[in-house]
Order: structure tokens, then sequence, then C-alpha cells
């Protein structure tokens, strides 16, 4: 595990993280601070932002002092020179999640929170474009959260052949 | 059905309002605020109004001047149903926006639906280019859950697959490309070569695209008898044909003067989208997961990695070319020496028993039967799993709640996010570069959309 | 001038006959190639499975120059609509072939994003199943397409409503399941 960069704000909890170097669980103050004190730190890139709805999980494992909710976000970086991933997971609420928008750090999160407000519902405070990107304008919900179902039509087999 | 007798004036609202996305798109000017206009203007770095420099972003340009087209999702560019909304002065290209979501399958709901050994079907069919890439990560991400080790041949045979994989997966892009410029000829070529990596594949995995092969716990079936010289003749074959390609191209003034010094871009640029692959390594970075971050077994066999200098177009073009022929080298190299041995992992809980035992004992059977109806149980956490596809980093975040069925899949798309880095790309360019650029990018939109 | 002295250098045909002829040697396809079945139709373009010894090397990237909407892919539901766009602006004669389970069905993902089976936006004449469809699969699909348009029996069909699947006796119907059988039969 490797520390916590020098500018990172105090109390952020940290864990071992699978494939990574360094797991953080800031709180939703904590976590835009977290990751520029990261990218100070030479982590060039931010390779991956996504969301989880945890609704049919909620006893997942935590370090102490995290207080679970419903909505997660997962931010994972690299640093190109010093070869380390890590992966930042902030709690974002419970009805209506919301965090701050890494796009003024790292630009190339616009798509990726876009998606994760898409298809999940959490929202990006300061994100330039707010809108959908995979769904059609009008479509109502979001299509990965648990309490939306999966749409299956239900299929039909007439004068299939029986069985040989 | 469509009325022949309505004018096609009067339709014209109806027609836009059918296909229109509304807020998606890009907007005109007057509806734009400062900020955003600075961040379309491919000034993405600059994201506060301060340090906007008002000369380069043209606020002075009236709606009346300028014109937003629309390019897509159906299109002459052969990159999939990608939607470009380009606003055009002239034949420069000023701002742009690409709208996505043509594609969209909702392969992450899906693979929340499939257990762990249908997983496969479903993740190899995002980047329909490169279908072992996919299956490598998602496979590499169960594994590391369920913290089992896969054996060396199966993992010299994932490198094998994988390498040719890459092989065709750029061969297709040449193809295209060379369609895209206007190089008809280059798209046979390409899948010409093609057609011999699909037949062994088609021979080993018994599908010739969306194999489903690489399995959690190792590959599916052994490589067939007689593999060496089938993967021998695709080497010798495809690395005298590249020399060929190299010399209907490069050279050829009319390819080098549009691809030559069209769209660079800047290292810092890159790696502030979140750009990965060929894109990035054009820009002179040299970062490739195989090097940086070894998977498999690629610390042990020698291979370049290939760098650009300007970020250009040409410089995508040279490192994907060469990139055929380091595939080469690397298939050379794991055809002498690939280990015997299984080639999957035994541990039963991911391996099925062998199908001759099924007949003679019951707890085979059950066995058996347990695996492809419930699926095995993954231990709960979570993991991000990357590996270095055709077009950049392809991770795999896999969130297990101790269930037979991922609880949360999230395949990170290197597509998704280098296609951020397209209207930088356009920005000041002409009307056909855009063409260009796109190709270069080389996006595959079923990873784009998932 | 007696009839004699012409020595045969005239050839007659019904007309519909000719017509329909000309139309099923030069089916022209639009460009709709949407996910994976699009690699496979280019593969059945390129030069092992050439698709222009049936005059069909031409992918018309323009609707109203095409004739033959090949759906190769799955159709997303943002995409329906531009779906029937491109299909409205074809002109008469036009024909649907579905390629690949995806486009017949809705294939492997029934879910809330594909819409299940291109029939529901546009009509379609073939269903070529695969996941991909090979390039032999794609080009039987073809062939039987051409073989319908040479009977006439899809205009006849079009027109009387009559239901779309093959009962008659005197329609030829392709009993080689997967390979392409080359050489038109009688």
């Amino acid at each position: 595990m490797i520390p916590l960069p020098p500018a990172a704000p105090p109390g952020v909890a940290t864990a071992e993280s699978l494939a990574a170097d360094l797991g953080c669980f800031p709180t939703r103050e904590q976590y835009f601070e977290l990751v520029r004190a990261f990218k100070d730190d030479a982590f060039e890139m931010c390779v991956d932002l996504c969301a989880v709805d945890y609704l049919e999980h909620l006893d997942r494992a935590l370090p102490e002092g995290v207080a679970p909710s419903r909505f997660e976000v997962v931010v994972n970086l690299l640093s190109l020179s010093k070869r380390q991933r890590v992966r930042v997971r902030v709690q974002a609420g419970d009805a209506d999640p919301e965090v701050a928008s890494l796009f003024s750090l790292y630009p190339g999160t616009e798509a990726m929170e876009r998606e994760a407000f898409d298809l999940l519902g959490v929202l990006f405070s300061g994100h330039p474009d707010m809108t959908r990107i995979l769904m059609p304008e009008d479509w109502e919900g979001h299509p990965l959260r648990k309490d939306y179902a999966v749409g299956r039509v239900p299929v039909q087999f007439k004068e299939a052949p029986g069985p040989r | 059905m469509s009325d022949p007798t309505i004018r096609v004036a009067e339709r014209l609202d109806v027609l836009a309002a059918e296909t229109s996305e509304g807020e998606q798109g890009l907007q005109q000017r007057s509806r734009t605020s400062k900020n955003e206009l600075g961040r379309e203007v491919g000034a993405v770095l600059r994201q506060s109004g301060l340090t906007l420099d008002p000369n380069d972003v043209d606020f002075e340009r009236r709606d009346d001047e300028i014109m937003i087209i629309n390019m897509g999702p159906a299109h002459p560019a052969t990159h999939g149903v990608l939607r470009l909304m380009l606003e055009l002065d002239g034949e420069f290209v000023l701002r742009s926006k690409t709208v996505i979501g043509y594609l969209h399958t909702g392969m992450e709901k899906t693979g929340e639906v499939l257990n762990y050994v249908q997983g496969g079907t479903n993740v190899t069919r995002m980047d329909y280019l490169s279908p072992i890439g996919n299956e490598l990560g998602y496979s590499m991400a169960v594994e590391k859950l369920l913290s089992i080790e896969v054996p060396p041949r199966a993992v010299w045979i994932r490198m094998l697959m994988a390498e040719l994989n890459r092989m065709s997966s750029h061969l297709v892009w040449m193809a295209t490309n060379g369609l895209d410029l206007g190089a008809s000829s280059m798209m046979i070529y390409g899948f010409r070569e093609r057609e011999l990596i699909l037949a062994f594949f088609e021979k080993t995995a018994g599908l010739r695209l969306n194999l489903n092969y690489v399995r959690p716990g190792g590959v599916a079936a052994d490589l067939p008898d007689g593999w060496e010289d089938d993967v021998l003749v695709i080497c010798d074959t495809v690395e005298e044909r590249s020399y060929e390609y190299d010399e209907l191209l490069t050279g050829q003034p009319i390819f080098r003067g549009r691809m030559v010094g069209v769209a660079p871009i800047a290292a810092e640029e890159a790696l502030a989208l979140g750009v990965t692959g060929p894109l990035l390594r054009s820009t002179g970075v040299p970062w490739d997961l195989r090097r940086a971050m070894p998977y498999l077994a690629y610390d042990q066999v020698e291979f370049d990695v290939i760098v650009g200098t300007y970020g250009d177009n040409f410089d995508r073009y040279a490192i994907r070319l060469n990139e055929i022929r380091e595939s080469a080298r690397i298939v050379r190299q794991c055809l002498e020496r690939m280990p015997s041995g299984d080639y999957r992992s035994q541990d039963p809980k991911v391996t099925p028993p062998p199908r001759a035992r099924i007949d003679e004992s019951m707890e085979a059977l059950i066995h058996h039967f347990k695996l492809f109806t419930e699926g095995f149980h993954v231990p709960a956490g979570e993991v991000y799993s990357a590996i270095e596809s055709q077009r950049g980093e392809l991770g795999c975040y896999l969130v297990s709640d101790g269930g037979s069925k991922p609880y949360r899949l999230h395949v990170r798309a290197p597509s998704f996010v280098n296609l951020q880095a397209v209207p930088l790309l356009m920005r000041g360019g002409l009307l056909s570069d855009a063409i260009t650029v796109v190709s270069t990018v080389d996006p595959v939109l079923g990873e784009v959309d998932r | 001038m007696a009839l004699e002295d012409l020595q045969h250098n005239f050839l007659t045909g019904q007309v519909e006959d000719l017509v329909r002829w000309a139309r099923r040697a030069s089916v022209w396809p639009a460009t709709f190639g949407l996910a994976c079945c699009a690699i496979e139709m280019m593969a059945a373009g390129a030069a092992d499975y050439d698709l222009a010894r049936y005059g069909m090397e031409v992918f018309r990237n323009s609707p109203r120059q095409a004739d033959l909407m090949i759906v190769a892919g799955r159709v997303s539901q943002k995409m329906a609509p531009v779906l029937r766009q491109v299909y409205d602006q074809m002109m008469e004669p036009k024909w649907v072939i579905s390629m690949g389970v995806c486009a017949s069905t809705g294939g492997m993902f029934n879910n809330y994003a594909i819409v299940q089976g291109v029939d529901q936006i546009v009509p379609v004449d073939v269903y070529a199943p695969g996941c991909p469809p090979s390039p032999e699969t794609l080009m039987h699909a073809i062939l039987t397409l051409h073989e319908q348009i040479r009977t006439g029996e899809i205009l006849q069909r079009r027109r009387e409503g009559r239901p779309t699947h093959v009962e008659e006796q005197n329609v030829w119907t392709p009993d080689v399941p997967v390979t392409v059988r080359l050489g038109t039969p009688k």
C-alpha cells in the first residue's frame, strides 16, 4: 500500500484494494481535494470513473468509519511515471446522489460522468454538459439502477421442432 | 409508409424532430454559455473563463456566419453509428460534438443477468473487432476475484490469440482507413489477410468473430493439431504483405498529404483527456500496458513499443502498421515457446469434468450440471483489471456480492474515452480531414456504446 | 425483308422477365452496418467471398440510390427512427434483409435497449440467422432474395398481402442449409 499524497485532506480512510496500490474512501467533502492532491502527486491520468448502485448489497465490506450509502462513485487513477494505480471510492448518497465533478482536474472525465448520470442518475456538480449520452433524450429513468427492470420481452417459440 | 405527395419542405420539421436528440446535440452559439463555447472549440484544457483567449475561441462569430451540419449516424465513414455534429465556417470545422448511444445495447445490465460462465458471450460483443481482448479483460478480473492461477499453457495460448486478434483488428483498421481515404484496394487487401487469421480462429474456437474462447480459468479448448503450420503461414504472409502496404501507402503523395501534419495532438492534452493506445503513443508517450504493467506472459517475450513524434494522423497510421509486425514477432515467439500442459485450470470450482467422466461418475455429472446451470460463485469484492487492447486500455471493473452473477460489470472502453479527443483534433481542420480524424482515432462503436 | 435475313441476331423474352433479371442482377445495397454483422458484411464484399459477382459490390451511401437495405447488427431504441428514415428515403422497389439474430429478433439482447426484431420497424423479406452470420450465410440469404425476385413472387406477395412464408410448389427453396449453391436452379 502506498501512502496518501502529502496534500491530501486529513482523515481519509484507506484500505487494501485488489489490483491497485491504494484504495481510498473519502467523504463527499474530501473527494475533490483528495483527487486534486493525487493529480499534483504525478497521477496524470484518470482512467475510469463509474458509479455503482448498491441497493441489493448494502452490507458490503467497507473500512471502519465509512458510512455506506446506496450510490458509490468509483474513480481509478493512473500514474504513468510511477506505474501505480489508485482507486477512490466515494459514497455519493441515497436518494439524490451528487458529487463534485472532476472535469476541471481531468477533462477526460466529461463523457464518463455523463454516462454515470445517464445510466444511474448520479449528478456531478460543476460539469459543463450534464445531459444524457447513451439513451435517447426523451428516455425516462436510469436503466442501470437496481430497481429498473431489464426490460425482457417474454419469448414464445411456436412450432419449434421437438427434441430429437 | 411515407406519402409521396407530401413535399419535402413541409416534412422537414417532422423529419428533424424524429431524429434530433435535443440537448445532446450541438447547440447554436447564441444558446451556448461562454464556458461551454471554450470547451467545445477544442480548448478543453482551459476550462475557467478567466484563462480563455478571446482571439482563440472566435467569440465574435455570429450564428448566421456559420452552419451546423449533421453527419451520421448512418454515413460513409465506416466506423459504425457515430453521429458527428459539426459547426462549419465554409470548409473549416470550428466546434464539433460527437453524439453517441446509437448502438447502446445495455450490455452492462445484461452482464448482471448472465452468470460468470455466460458472461464471456456478452462481453465479447462489445469491441467486436477484438473479441479476445474483451474476454481477456473480463476473465482476468474474475480470476483475480477468485484468486486462481491459470496454467502456463493457457497463458501462452491466450497471448497467442490476443496477438493474432491484434493483427486482425489492425488489418481491418488499415482496410477501412484506406477506404475512407479513397484507397479502396487497401480494403480488399486488408480483408484478404484477415481471412487467414479468421480461418485459424474458426479452426480453434469454432467461430470467426465473437469467439467465446477465453473463459475464467483458461481457454475453452486446446489448439488444434497442426496449429504451428497455420500460425507460421499467417505470420509469414502478413509480415511480407505489410511491406507491400508500406510501398502502396507510405510514400504515396496523396496519402501523405492527407495524413502528415493533419490533426496533431500534444502529449499533455492526450493525458488530460485520458486517451490511451496508439493515439497516446503517437504523441511520444511510450505507454503500453504490455510493457509497463505486464499481464499474461508479456514480460517474457521481446517486442518493441512503437512511439510517434508529432501526434498527427500519419504517426497513428505508422504505429498501427508497425504494431502488426510486432504482433507477428510475438506470435513467432509463442510458437517456439508454447509450453505443454493443461489448457485450463483444474480447479473444480471453475472447470467442468472431462466429458468422458460424466458417463462414469455421478459426482462428475452433478458437477457438470451445477456448473452449467447455476455457474460458480465468486467471493464478494471488487476489482479493476486492465489490458492493452488495440485501441487503448480496456479495463473491467467487476463488483461481486458472492453470488453466481456479477453485481456490477463496468467495462472501461478505450474508444469511449478516445472519442473525447475528436473535437480537439478536428478544430481548425477541413471537413475532409474530419473523416480522416475519425478514421485514425479508430473508434469501435460497440464498445463506445456498450 | 423476310425474317430469315435477321440471322438470329435477336433475343426475345417477356418484359417482366427482363425487368426481373435486371433487378436481381444489380441489387445495390445501402450501407447500414451497425455492429459485428457489419464486419462480416464487409468481409462478404471483400475478395474471399466476393459480392461483386452478383453485381452488388457498390454499397451506395445515399439511400436514394440503393435497392437493398441489409440491416446488419443490433438496432437500439435511439437508432430506430433513423432506420425508419433511411428506409423511407429508399426508392421502390426496395428490399430488406435482416442480417443476424439481433436484427431478426433482438438476439441475445432481450432488454430495454434493443428493438426486438427490426421487422417491428420495416418490412423484412429475408432473415439471415447467425451471430454473426458467416459471409456464406449472408450470400445464401442474398441468393434467396434473388430467387424471389426472379419468380416475381416477392412483388405479388406484397401487393396481395399474403403471408410471408413460402408454400407454393413452383417456387424454389434452397435445401442446402449453410453452403452456397452456385448456378441458378430451374
